[in-house]
């Protein structure tokens, strides 16, 4: 599982990662030596969790397929959990919710582990979507019924749908690319995680306008287009571990990191409507799975599907 | 031999639940009022869920959850084995019996005698499960009893959030959604408070914990 282009991605991100917590560090000693300055403090804890997240990912890599099908089906468990805590449920929806930890979620996994193509690209969108509210419908409770139904739905659909698109990139077919399709996962989370830190780091130094007042006072234009620039820059100088040519692994990064910015606005949405910060509290400084992983659950579908139509053969 | 495997049993029991209180509900504490230092308490919280106790008791340091003993009653865990195993020697639980006309001893003297011995306690002032509408079933008097016994002891509000969904009344498999358990500032009975209330005061300061997104 492990190719040459792959220990250069992760000795990359290692690097950075050093750099970032020896800056962090000494920020730390001047500002906040004794803990006292949230800000550091967030920091230390956001750099901390990103090599505990590396570190994750890469063990899933050396354990090759079977190891991201579970990294990510935990994942998806974890980010079902917060989306689910969080949506308009009753005592009559007991049994569909049960249903989509410990059915509908395994077996979309296990679909795909299968390399049931024509399985795990329909499953929840048609199976799931018809049967799961005959389930809710049977225990005969008819408030809110529409809502309950379509926030569960919703839920499975970003939580467990979309987040499998990650892993479903090792099935790929490339011609020429042969044994190294981790590569593309890791490119994926790697272009997409960079715009989301390089659009904080821009939005942070020349911010100004806000692209959704209303939704979150954190992105900005000058952000947005700093951030995905610097991401699609950095993505396009690596298109040679890619099956892209220089401009085509461009047009994916753009594509990436702007599907991954909708993410972040779309979660945000739901978060405001529901009154709440994070999604979770589970990974320190970041919040929860959610809040990390949704730009990368949204720009995964779109990834594999223009890969799959232009570059595969299955 | 026997007594040191029956112990060992009972560790390993009691780690195992709890483990499964954390994957089930990636329990959160929000220390509110109060931090979690070990510190003598009597933690009263509301009580929907057999669930209850063990989630608070997971969502102590383990330092704290040692000396920490739930009250729990004797009626319901001393009619099977298991459960008394559990009830017993997992949880090390203050068994009171609920029944006046049963019982032999006197549950508030029985709390106070473990709090006497140093231990913390977890107490259901509702007396029962509340499956009803209301978010609180009226106190029963044993906290203030307790408060008026051990006036120098820290009485702690915890709102256990959630777990009524995880685990409803009559379900057998839980849905693994996240518990959030807000524990607020300590109250004392003060000189002259009358038993209603005392009871009234407890009951407000547990009902403001209660997290406005969920319910």
């Amino acid at each position: 599982m492990t190719s040459p282009h792959l220990l250069w991605l992760l000795s990359g991100v290692g690097t950075i990662l050093i750099v970032a917590s020896i800056i962090g560090e000494i920020l730390r000693l001047r500002l906040s030596p004794a803990g006292e300055n949230p800000v550091i403090e967030n920091l230390t804890a956001r750099i901390n969790a990103w090599w505990v997240m590396v570190i994750c990912l890469a063990l899933a890599f050396i354990a090759g397929k079977p190891g991201v099908v579970l990294l990510f089906a935990l994942c998806s468990f974890a980010a079902l959990r917060e989306f689910l805590t969080l949506t308009t449920h009753n005592r009559a929806d007991h049994w569909s919710l049960v249903a989509c930890f410990f059915l509908i979620l395994p077996l979309q996994y296990w679909f795909l582990a299968t390399d049931w193509y024509g399985m795990y690209s329909i499953f929840i969108p048609v199976y799931a979507f018809l049967l799961l509210p005959v389930v809710s419908a049977l225990r005969g409770s008819t408030k809110d019924f529409l809502i309950r139904v379509s926030e569960t739905q919703w839920a499975l659909m970003i939580c467990v749908y979309c987040a499998s698109h990650v892993p479903a990139l090792l099935y790929l077919q490339i011609p020429g690319f042969e044994g190294r399709n981790v590569i593309l996962i890791a490119y994926l989370i790697f272009v997409v995680q960079l715009s989301d830190v390089m659009q904080y780091v821009w939005g942070k130094l020349v911010g100004r306008t806000k692209v959704a007042p209303n939704l979150s006072p954190s992105k900005t234009w000058e952000g947005l287009i700093g951030g995905a620039l610097t991401a699609s820059a950095v993505g396009t100088a690596l298109w040679w571990m890619t099956p892209f040519s220089p401009l085509q692994a461009a047009g994916m990064c753009l594509l990436i990191t702007l599907m991954g910015f909708f993410g972040g606005l779309v979660m945000s949405a739901i978060k405001r409507d529901r009154g709440i910060k994070d999604w979770g509290h589970l990974i320190a400084g970041h919040g929860g799975f959610l809040d990390r992983l949704d730009s990368v659950i949204f720009a995964a579908p779109i990834f594999f599907h223009v890969t799959r139509w232009v570059w595969s053969t299955t | 031999m026997i007594p040191a495997l029956r112990a060992f049993a009972a560790r390993v029991t009691g780690q195992a639940i709890s483990t499964f209180a954390r994957f089930m509900t990636a329990p959160r504490a929000i220390w509110q009022g109060i931090e979690p230092v070990p510190h003598q308490r009597v933690y009263f919280a509301n009580h929907s869920s057999n669930g209850d106790f063990v989630l608070l008791w997971t969502a102590l340091p383990a330092p704290l959850r040692r000396q920490t003993r739930p009250v729990a009653a004797l009626d319901y865990w001393l009619t099977s084995p298991i459960r008394a195993f559990i009830g017993r020697e997992v949880f090390n639980a203050v068994l009171i019996d609920r029944r006046p006309e049963a019982r032999t001893e006197d549950p508030v003297a029985q709390m106070a005698a473990a709090l006497d011995q140093g231990s913390s306690l977890i107490l259901f002032p509702e007396g029962q499960r509340n499956s009803s509408d209301a978010p609180l079933l009226p106190f029963k008097s044993g906290l203030y009893h307790l408060a008026k016994t051990r006036p120098g002891v820290d009485l702690v509000p915890v709102w256990i959030a959630n777990l009524n969904r995880v685990m409803p009344k009559g379900e057998i498999i839980p849905v693994p959604l996240i518990c959030t358990l807000t524990f607020g500032s300590p109250l004392h009975l003060t000189p002259d408070e009358s038993k209603d209330a005392f009871l009234a005061r407890a009951t407000q300061a547990l009902l403001a914990l209660k997290p406005q997104a969920l319910s």
